[in-house]
């Protein structure tokens, strides 16, 4: 193990460590921090320019009253689930079904498919955005969540066909090979062999692919212009034009905003992580 | 399973291993090429006419690049992405340097991990706006921090010589995070003999990690600069939520710089936007063929 285990250092410096630590983690989140206790700081104390010492008294309940009463926040966040949940799906099973065949089938063009599935995912997305645009506003989902959950799921599943291929390789080929032989269809092969060994990976990509999409301010912003459809890193980014200097209106919005892909995280905490390392071990 | 099987069947029997990829390859693939793969040219081709995204195209051939190259904005900002790429690979030993010191058994250090991570999950709008309020000047916590240093007092974010510098600060905070989670998985999986074996010659500190360590790291190491690289080219929201590209155009990066001309208010520009994206695109291109050359080099050896 590296470095050397604390256990066998000197007391003192054992001692010092379990101070250090959470000394150190106050210190790397103080922004979090900061806007946690703004968030429930009563809007006298900004008026009266205490913003970051102690607050004055507990002003959580109205300001978050406030945030949800007077501006649309509640409907930013539906609209980001309504944008995120479809997006999660769509693109999840989309690539279960590619992953499944770069990873299993030999053919011609599948190395050449599989990375031009890994370069999309890393291009830049202003190369795509005034084609998108054009193509959703012919089409008529400009300014709809519809809209966004299309491009979402296409851009998506370039990431998810990476990791479901990867996943599927790393499985026992023998269980595929030995229900060809006793003759089942490529499709049940798939449907009742590899899918249900496939879980660890659908819930991996599924809290993945919920962040990055929850998270996803450009797209928002260019695919969707009324509140009626805006997700709420966008809706954030208005709101913060209205409440000038409103800090703690901000700092509750933003929590708002922050929770679900923080709950997400938390809820689902080993998937998350073995996701976003996939690579990260070997090779 | 003997009985008569109707022809067309018997087709499929035959050559299902041939034609199955190919239908589960469909939907995705479909998409893909909708939404991906067909946009990349469309750009490509109408970085070549002058559009204001509404009426006809008119075909001008270089006529917008001929112009980037002369644009003051356009330098700026590529001079601005050459410092995001620049910086943004300090999150790299940040986030070893993170992973070393959390790398450790002590009871709750499973919870210190996860909330040390808890910046790269919230959204870049948050990061943005919570920087943009610690920068604040007169009350800001850094700008007082930074009084209190120098013994002057700077509105980092509408100062033409800070601002860059200001907005990867807060760039890096999440991504120091990311790089620091790839090295604790990494750390997780070193081989603990031969760090013992090296020990035992009496190797540690520094020199261990550097020569022992480190080499086992590189998977890890290399999953970072992709993901640092590809991240620090990409920013886009961070400028967007805390400078929009000011003070006078002096934070744009290219990225930022296209969505401005293209969606213009003083009208779209979309055939210029489209050449600065095709700008981009090839830079980001350099970097996404190495990375792709080094997995088919690994897909071959294994």
């Amino acid at each position: 193990m590296f470095p050397t285990p604390i256990q066998k250092a000197s007391p003192f410096a054992q001692t010092a460590y379990k101070v250090v630590l959470p000394l150190a983690l106050v210190l790397w989140l103080l922004p979090l921090i900061g806007v946690a206790i703004t968030s429930v700081r009563p809007a006298s104390d900004l008026a009266a320019g205490n913003y970051f010492g102690i607050p004055s008294g507990f002003g959580g309940v109205e300001n978050y009253t406030a945030v949800f009463r007077d501006s649309p926040i509640g409907l930013y966040i539906l609209n980001s689930f309504k944008v995120t949940i479809p997006t999660v799906i769509g693109a999840v099973a989309l690539s279960c079904l590619t992953g499944f065949a770069l990873a299993v089938y030999k053919f011609r063009a599948n190395l050449l498919l599989f990375f031009m599935f890994v370069a999309g995912n890393f291009i830049p997305f202003q190369i795509l955005m005034v084609p998108v645009r054009d193509m959703t506003l012919k089409a008529g989902l400009y300014d709809t969540t519809l809209g966004l959950v299309l491009f979402h799921v296409a851009f998506q599943t370039g990431f998810c066909t990476l990791f479901m291929r990867n996943f599927i390789k790393g499985l026992p080929f023998a269980l595929i090979e030995s229900a060809r032989v006793e003759g089942v269809s490529e499709w049940r092969i798939f449907r009742y062999i590899v899918l249900p060994l496939m879980r660890p990976a659908i819930a991996a990509l599924s809290v993945l692919v919920f962040t990055f999409v929850w998270n996803d301010y450009f797209w928002a912003t260019v695919l969707v212009q009324g509140q009626h459809a805006m997700p709420v890193t966008a809706g954030l980014y208005s709101l913060n034009g209205q409440w000038v200097a409103a800090w703690h209106l901000v700092s509750a919005g933003s929590i708002v905003a922050a929770l679900p892909p923080v709950a997400m995280f938390f809820l689902m905490q080993k998937h998350f992580i073995a996701g976003l390392t996939l690579g990260a071990t070997k090779g | 399973m003997s009985e008569a099987v109707p022809s067309s069947t018997g087709y499929w029997k035959k050559n299902q291993q041939r034609l199955a990829p190919w239908l589960f390859l469909a939907p995705g693939m479909a998409m893909f090429v909708i939404y991906v793969l067909f946009p990349i040219i469309e750009s490509i081709w109408i970085s070549f006419h002058d559009w204001d995204g509404l009426g006809d195209k008119v075909w001008i051939g270089l006529g917008n690049y001929v112009e980037l190259m002369g644009d003051d904005s356009f330098y700026t900002s590529l001079k601005n992405n050459v410092l995001w790429l620049v910086l943004y690979l300090l999150s790299i030993p940040a986030g070893l340097a993170v992973a070393l010191f959390l790398n450790q058994t002590v009871t709750g250090i499973r919870l210190y991990k996860s909330l040390f991570f808890f910046p790269f999950v919230i959204s870049q709008v948050v990061v943005g706006l919570i920087f943009t309020w610690f920068y604040a000047p007169d009350f800001g916590l850094f700008s007082k921090l930074i009084e209190n240093l120098t013994g002057q007092q700077i509105a980092i974010l509408a100062d033409e010589r800070f601002v860059t510098y200001g907005i990867i600060v807060a760039g890096l905070w999440p991504q120091t995070a990311y790089c620091m989670i790839l090295y604790l998985t990494g750390l997780n999986n070193i081989n603990p003999e031969q760090v013992e074996a090296a020990r035992m010659d009496g190797a540690k500190g520094i020199k261990l990690l550097w020569y022992v360590v480190l080499p086992q790291l590189a998977p890890a190491t290399f999953i970072a600069m992709v993901v640092t690289v590809i991240g620090s080219l990409r920013s886009f929201d961070l400028v967007s939520i805390m400078t929009s590209g000011g003070p006078y155009g002096s934070s744009q990066v290219l990225s930022y710089f296209m969505y401005e001309q293209a969606l213009s208010e003083y009208g779209f520009r979309m055939g210029y936007g489209a050449a600065i994206a095709v700008v981009l695109f090839l830079i980001m291109m350099i970097f996404i063929t190495l990375f792709i050359v080094r997995m088919l080099m690994q897909e071959r050896n294994s």
